[in-house]
């Protein structure tokens, strides 16, 4: 299932001191199936913005969209663990037809031993990496990755970059991953799309020409 | 005062600072001589004959039923009515300025007037004491509902979660501790408000003995009373409060 974005107009109304913000202005994205797609521009360009209205979650635009393949496994920016469950609870809740695979998950991000832990009292990075699991256990055909790997370890993070690779080729999801590093979205992407501008516009859209690793 | 405070884990503290209160009234008493100032031990003696052989515990029985009823019922329609408030703003504009008068009607006008509507019965001596806790309960559970984070509703939109679900595990955690804020302060006021209410308008429970002795003078009595009344909320307090806002409160750092 192909999506297709069309955004004519996305403003963000003047609110509480804070002046309008026009942030998107004609900007239309295709997306294949299965396709891998990674987003790069600048801070406050509106990455972030532009996976909630992929998402659905954002209905307040001139334009339309596709209706989006389901399930969607979304790692927002900031982890959103339910803090009052548990990390391997917080699994569950989404795995509600196989709650006994959220142990194996923890494991494969390498948390096992934390699953009875909250998340307030888990490191940052090990609070992103419960979501990226969470994201992935889904088995989504939309997957989107808002900076999934910023605060891990270089090894840690070339550990997550693998498994989201094997997942993502293994289920074909519809990827579109969100990032600051051009390493990142060579390791992983089929394209890389790079915002700029006030409005944001699509300013570069190229094809990466090798396969990715885990092909 | 906390329960945690008086017997929770290790807060000797607390204890010792009630014994400390309660010799002090007994030399206190012991200094003025009076019928009108019993000490502890003249109090503990109402108290257990009042218990074995009078009526005592014939009255706390009723006016605990009015205090647990009216509370279900303050705690049941304020919940709703601040939740609706909290995410209908255009509801909460035509309806906070009767909240606002609400809260600061006098008790006492809403007790006598509902007598006056409904006559001096049990059903009005319910509605009055509810009708003075509902917008207290209202006003907090608003608070609540507006409180409410888009971002975790995002995350049961996002993971199909469904009602059911997003209700219980995503909506219900968060208004938790404004639920049990306005538990704790609603039994609070509830306990006070019950004992007018029945002292104005029936003829058993805690609030008419007070009266019948008070009438008598009867300083021992009343305070037998009174600390009885004490003792079940100190119980409430160690058996229901503490433990549920531990159960509650036990994920955060
Ligand atoms: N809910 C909102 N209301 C108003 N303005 C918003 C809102 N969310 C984001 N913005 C504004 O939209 C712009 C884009 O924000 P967004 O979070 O999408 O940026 P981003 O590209 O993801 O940045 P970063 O790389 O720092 O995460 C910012 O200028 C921000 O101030
Ligand atoms: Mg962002």
């Amino acid at each position: 299932m192909t999506i297709r974005l069309a955004i004519d107009r996305k403003v963000y109304a003047a609110r509480a001191g804070a002046p309008e913000r026009v942030l998107f202005e004609n900007l239309s994205l295709e997306l294949g199936d299965g396709e891998v797609c990674a987003i790069v521009g600048p801070s406050g360009i509106g990455k972030s913005s532009l996976l909630q209205i992929i998402a659905g979650l954002d209905g307040d635009f001139v334009g339309s969209i596709t209706s989006v393949p389901q399930p969607v496994g979304y790692l927002f920016q900031t982890p959103r663990l339910l803090p009052w469950r548990t990390a391997r609870q917080n699994l569950e809740l989404v795995m509600f037809d196989r709650p006994e695979r959220a142990g194996e998950w923890l494991e494969k991000v390498g948390l096992s031993g934390s699953e009875d832990v909250y998340p307030q009292r888990l490191s940052l990075g090990m609070a992103r990496r419960v979501a990226l699991a969470r994201a992935l256990a889904v088995e989504p055909k939309l997957l989107l990755l808002d900076e999934p790997f910023s605060s891990l370890d270089e090894e840690t993070l070339r550990g997550m970059q693998d498994l989201v690779a094997t997942h993502i080729a293994r289920l074909r999801s519809t990827t579109l991953l969100v990032t600051h590093h051009w390493y990142e979205a060579a390791a992983l992407a089929h394209r890389v799309i790079t915002l700029d501008g006030s409005p944001a516009r699509i300013v570069d859209d190229r094809r990466l020409q090798q396969a990715r690793a885990a092909e | 005062m906390r329960a945690a405070d008086v017997g929770g884990r290790g807060a000797w503290q607390g204890i010792a600072s009630v014994l400390l209160l309660l010799c002090l009234w007994q030399i206190g008493a012991g200094w003025a001589e009076s019928r009108l100032f019993p000490g502890p031990l003249t109090v503990l003696r109402s108290l257990t004959q009042e218990a074995a052989a009078g009526p005592l515990l014939y009255h706390l029985g009723i006016t605990l039923a009015r205090v647990g009823i009216s509370f279900v019922i303050a705690m049941v329609i304020g919940t709703a009515l601040g939740i609706t408030l909290g995410r209908l703003a255009w509801l909460d504009r035509w309806l906070s300025p009767w909240l606002i008068i609400l809260l600061n009607v006098p008790a006492l006008v809403v007790i006598i007037l509902t007598y006056v509507w409904l006559g001096l019965v049990e059903t009005a001596l319910l509605v009055a004491v509810a009708l003075n806790k509902i917008p207290n309960v209202a006003v907090t559970l608003r608070e609540g509902a507006r409180a409410l984070e888009r971002d975790y509703a995002e995350v049961a939109q996002i993971y199909r979660f469904g009602p059911w679900t997003t209700l219980r595990e995503v909506i219900i955690p968060q208004l938790a501790p404004y639920f049990l804020a306005a538990a704790r302060n609603g039994l609070a006021l509830i306990w006070k408000i019950v004992l007018v209410v029945e002292l104005l308008g029936r003829s058993n429970g805690v609030g008419f003995q007070l009266q019948s002795y008070f009438q008598l003078f009867d300083v021992p009595r009343v305070m037998a009373y009174a600390a009885a009344f004490v003792l079940c909320v100190l119980l409430i307090e160690l058996l229901a409060f503490t433990p549920l806002e531990h159960r509650a409160g036990q994920w955060r750092r």
